[in-house]
């Protein structure tokens, strides 16, 4: 019987000679990620259980992105707890100020994470990286106390779900629209402990910015990881960024799988989750006429250059609707300058477009564009809880780069060929 | 274990941000936190509840974030045990290795009012409704789950096995 990509890569981490689905194990971990959020936790608990060292300072990454610029005292606190951790030990991969952007999309892009590696973050988006062929999956503080203290952490393997995805998807639609139509199809739950498997035609002709989207949001159906087999696609982002050796896994023809389903990309529209869960799936053209205030266009899931490019493809020649804050926000330095290069940060300011400095804050109802009581906002990010955003009675439609610039120009969610 | 409360009852897909709202999350301090516990599903669950009791959620409870403040906040407001019909995993995770006890049981979350007295007994695996001749079981859990449980979480847990120079903890 053979192996999932998700099982090997697990494998290969411990010294097992063969691993099954449910089996606990003791894993070595080659990334442990925290924020400013949960980091501060975890260096408690670190210090708590006796740590002196750390296990290995070229194998933590520690990004202050949540509350960044610092929000208030509060969250300067934090952030200051965070980089003197990683100053005393000597942490290589510490993000702040301005070489900050936003985790998920910053750890690919310096090439800090590779394929077949094994990542662990105190982030529950962690499952991002998936899209490289690595195994990444969110876990909590103290988990992050203990990897950065022993390197190793405790894993159920997980069995795995196949989704085969065929056809050439329509125009405007994106990994995004995809990853949508996935979970409305098997809900917030819908592959609970397990891991999410994509492959098929219409994967291998994905970019790599629509993997990640996709990747980033298998926690939205509660996954533990997401995955795709590496490819051509993956080598040419890979070979220019890769701070280590990498290696590529693949799922054996006879691996088991706890379901297969088959999903005809043709057929799918750009697609909106409605307010309160992911899963409140509609196609545009069944959304009707909301009314929104604001459009919010970055985030772990759509914030890379290829979403930004969208947007300004949109906006160009136009204004957003005088009735909506439009907020940009590019994930990483690295995206803002290329963005700034192209010129899109022009497109968008005639656009009448906050510019954010990389960081959560708005995706999480931090800071930087936080909703009032009733607002709508519709917004590229992955998660529209209740109070997400900001007020509890405000609302959140998560949707692509594509409908969230169409929607900022008329006052409303929209289709791009509504323009 | 025994736990003995009145039970606080609420529906599926409880996610992190209705635990500890993001807007909580500048400090990780557990008073504060537990101050605001529930509050964007019960704005006055945190008045409300005694020390001692229960939460008892659907399906999914916990989903969303990894953010440890949740079980952290409820495990500070005072809340003893919180039982669903399903955790979601990060959430799961995280209770074990900061121990707060967590319990699966299908039927009996269905079967429960709100403001019943429950008494859960994890070493025999049951939960008897107060004054009803019911029982309930509660699902299984892995050995080292225990073992976590019984050391007081994840950090002891590897503390206590490094003390004993064994290389791993599980
Ligand atoms: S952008 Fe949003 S979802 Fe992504 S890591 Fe930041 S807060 Fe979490």
């Amino acid at each position: 019987m053979g192996n999932t990509i998700t099982e090997k890569i697990l494998m290969a981490h411990t010294n097992l000679k063969n691993i099954s689905a449910g089996q606990l194990i003791n894993a070595r971990v080659d990334i442990s990620l925290g924020n400013d959020v949960t980091a501060p936790i975890a260096i408690k608990e670190f210090y708590k259980a006796g740590g002196k060292k750390v296990f290995n300072k070229n194998k933590i990454a520690l990004v202050l992105d949540h509350f960044t610029p610092n929000k208030d005292i509060n969250s300067a606190q934090q952030c200051k707890a965070v980089r003197e951790f990683a100053q005393k030990h000597k942490i290589t991969h510490f993000y702040e100020g301005g070489s900050v952007g936003i985790e998920h999309a910053l750890l690919p892009e310096q090439g800090i994470v590779v394929p077949g590696d094994l990542v662990i973050g105190a982030d529950s988006h962690t499952c991002t990286y998936g899209a490289l062929g690595a195994f990444a999956t969110g876990v909590g503080s103290t988990d992050l106390a203990a990897a950065i203290l022993t390197g190793e952490l405790w894993f159920k393997v997980p069995s795995s779900i196949k989704f085969v995805i065929y056809e050439k998807l329509q125009k405007w639609v994106s990994g995004k629209d995809l990853i949508l139509y996935i979970i409305g199809r098997i809900g917030v739950d819908g592959a609970l402990y397990q891991a999410m498997e994509f492959t098929g035609e219409t994967i291998g002709k994905l970019s790599m910015a629509d993997r990640f989207s996709m990747a980033n949001m298998a926690i939205e159906a509660g996954a533990k990881n997401g995955i795709f087999a590496p490819d051509k696609i993956t080598s040419e982002y890979v070979k220019k960024r890769a701070m280590r050796n990498y290696n590529f896994y693949y799922s054996d023809n006879d691996a088991v799988y706890s379901d297969t389903i088959e999903i005809n990309a043709a057929k799918i529209e750009p697609q909106v989750a409605f307010p309160h869960l992911p899963s409140n799936v509609k196609g545009i053209s069944k959304s009707g006429r909301v009314k929104i205030d604001q459009s919010l266009i970055g985030s772990c899931t759509n914030g890379r250059i290829e979403d930004l490019r969208v947007a300004a493809k949109i906006l160009k020649n136009r204004r957003a609707s005088s009735n909506v804050r439009l907020i940009i926000v590019p994930a990483t330095p690295e995206i803002y300058r290329q963005a700034l290069k192209e010129g899109l940060i022009d497109t968008f300011m005639k656009a009448n477009a906050i510019i954010s400095p990389p960081s959560c804050g708005a995706c999480l109802g931090g800071h930087l564009g936080i909703l009032a009581e009733g607002e709508r906002a519709v917004a590229t990010t992955n998660r529209n809880f209740v109070g997400r955003m900001g007020h509890v009675r405000s609302e959140v439609y998560l949707a692509g780069p594509a409908v969230a610039a169409a929607s900022a120009v008329l006052g409303r969610i929209a289709s791009p060929e509504e323009l | 274990m025994i736990f003995k409360g009145k039970v606080w009852k609420f529906g599926d897909n409880i996610d992190t941000d209705a635990i500890i709202p993001a807007r909580y999350l500048t400090t990780s301090d557990p008073q504060q936190l537990a101050a605001h516990c529930m509050e964007d599903a019960d704005p006055d669950f945190i008045t409300k509840m005694k020390t001692g009791d229960i939460i008892l959620g659907g399906k999914n409870f916990g989903c969303g974030s990894s953010r440890e403040h949740a079980p952290i906040s409820i495990k500070a407001a005072g809340i003893s045990c919180v039982i669903a019909k399903s955790f979601a995993r990060i959430f799961y995770r995280n209770s074990f290795n900061m121990g707060l006890p967590i319990f699966e049981s299908r039927e009996l979350v269905d079967a429960i009012k709100e403001g019943e007295e429950i008494t859960v007994d994890s070493v025999r695996g049951t939960i008897t409704l107060t004054g009803a001749d019911k029982t309930f079981e509660i699902n299984s859990i892995p050995p080292f789950m225990e073992e976590l449980i019984n050391d007081g979480g994840l950090m002891k847990h590897i503390a206590k096995k490094r003390d004993n120079n064994e290389k791993k903890y599980i």
